[in-house]
């Protein structure tokens, strides 16, 4: 339905050649961003209202003295629900580990919140459809699941800032909120995201629009389609430095797949630039020693590019 | 009446403490707003921030951010 309406304004209405560069890239813009704002409303939405139920205190408290394992699968999950700045990672981490929540498990739900939010998912779906999207999901959550596994075992406890084990923190009640509230806070929440994200959006979408329309697919496909063994590697070290919200990278990066660039190496990108970024070891750098802190980097950063070669070759 | 906006220092952390500003401006009160970034400090109150503080209390912790109007709410409810 969407897409006849793009092909209307494009085709129709401002008579463009349907084979033509720039019908092409005006028919993908506006029928992307309708598409994209329309998923993005409801979901972000949904899940900010199952979001509503679970603040950090709650999490907390349900993941404190959990065993290795169940408390590692736990804290994947409740990562994707539990609202989550990264500003907070310091004061979560402390207030996680202080309460008793072992190491490892709070390194899985430090993995998957960022990377596995419904932002991405959401776009995923949008662009390539719901089997990628859940790929990226599962895979993100065992990711977190065994990456946190993996770091509590290592048992580099001492490599915690020794002040965080010292802290006090509040124990906070769980304030119980109405139904009524909850509503309030998911259109609150939807409608700041919505307004902090659209020029991103809009902007990877022109960007997506204009490869769409005019970038040669040998171009992307000799650097970084399947064939080339590197790629992978490659999109996990760029994605380092970078930090952005998963709905400004995924158009471009839909408008490379469709030019080419492999899968696997293309959710390998989006998983470093949104798990392990650069401004977040900063954060943690506050309560993490650097050998905790590379470990941290190194392990998600394999595991992730596992993941790229995995599905460079299955998909 | 003392407002305590707390947070390390992100963008949002900044907007809390514009709000904060706006509102007492808004509601012609008395208050003092101070910003804390001390985690320790911080941690006495909440594990989210940004977080507001008012007379002692806090009064909310995390985003989204509450909006003007909610905020004086809040703000005016320790008054």
């Amino acid at each position: 339905m969407l897409k006849q309406f793009a092909d209307y304004v494009t085709y129709t209405l401002l008579k463009l050649e349907p084979a033509g560069h720039i019908g092409d890239a005006l028919n993908f813009f506006i029928y992307d961003t309708l598409k994209i704002f329309l998923l993005l409303t409801t979901i972000v939405f949904a899940v900010a209202v199952i979001r509503a139920h679970f603040p950090p205190e709650k999490t907390r408290k349900i993941l404190s003295h959990k065993k290795v394992f169940i408390g590692n699968v736990m804290a994947s999950l409740l990562g994707i629900v539990t609202p989550f700045c990264s500003c907070s990672a310091v004061p979560l981490f402390i207030g996680f580990v202080e309460s008793g929540v072992p190491l490892g498990v709070t390194f899985s739900f430090l993995i998957s919140s960022p990377m596995v939010n419904e932002v991405a998912l959401v776009m995923l779906w949008g662009l390539f459809g719901w089997k990628i999207a859940l790929i990226y999901a599962v895979t993100g959550v065992v990711l977190a699941i065994s990456s946190g596994i993996v770091i509590g075992r290592l048992r580099m406890e001492r490599y915690v800032q020794d002040y965080v084990w010292e802290m006090k923190v509040a124990d906070t009640d769980i304030v119980k909120t109405a139904f009524r509230e909850k509503i309030a806070y998911a259109r609150g929440y939807t409608s700041e995201l919505l307004r902090k994200l659209w020029p991103y959006v809009v902007a990877g979408i022109g960007v997506g629009a204009f490869v769409h329309g005019y970038v040669p697919t040998d171009f992307v496909v000799r650097y970084a389609g399947r064939d080339n063994p590197f790629a992978v590697f490659a999109a996990v070290l760029i994605g380092i430095p970078l930090y952005s919200n998963a709905a400004g990278t995924i158009p471009i990066v839909q408008a490379l797949v469709g030019k080419g660039m492999a899968m696997g190496t293309v959710l390998a990108f989006m998983m470093s630039v949104t798990a392990i970024s650069l401004p977040e070891a900063v954060i943690l750098k506050n309560v993490l020693k650097t050998p905790l802190l590379v470990t941290f980097f190194g392990i998600v950063g394999i595991g992730i590019v596992i993941v790229g070669y995995l599905f460079n070759a299955i998909l | 009446m003392e407002i305590k906006v707390l947070g390390p220092g992100c963008a949002t952390c900044h907007k809390m403490e514009e709000l904060a500003q706006q509102a007492v401006k808004e509601l012609n009160i008395d208050a003092k707003i101070e910003k804390v970034g001390d985690i320790r400090e911080i941690m006495k109150y909440t594990m989210s921030t940004p977080g507001l503080v008012v007379n002692g209390k806090l009064k909310h912790s995390g985003k989204p951010l509450p909006g003007i109007d909610k905020l004086k709410e809040l703000i005016e409810s320790e008054a």
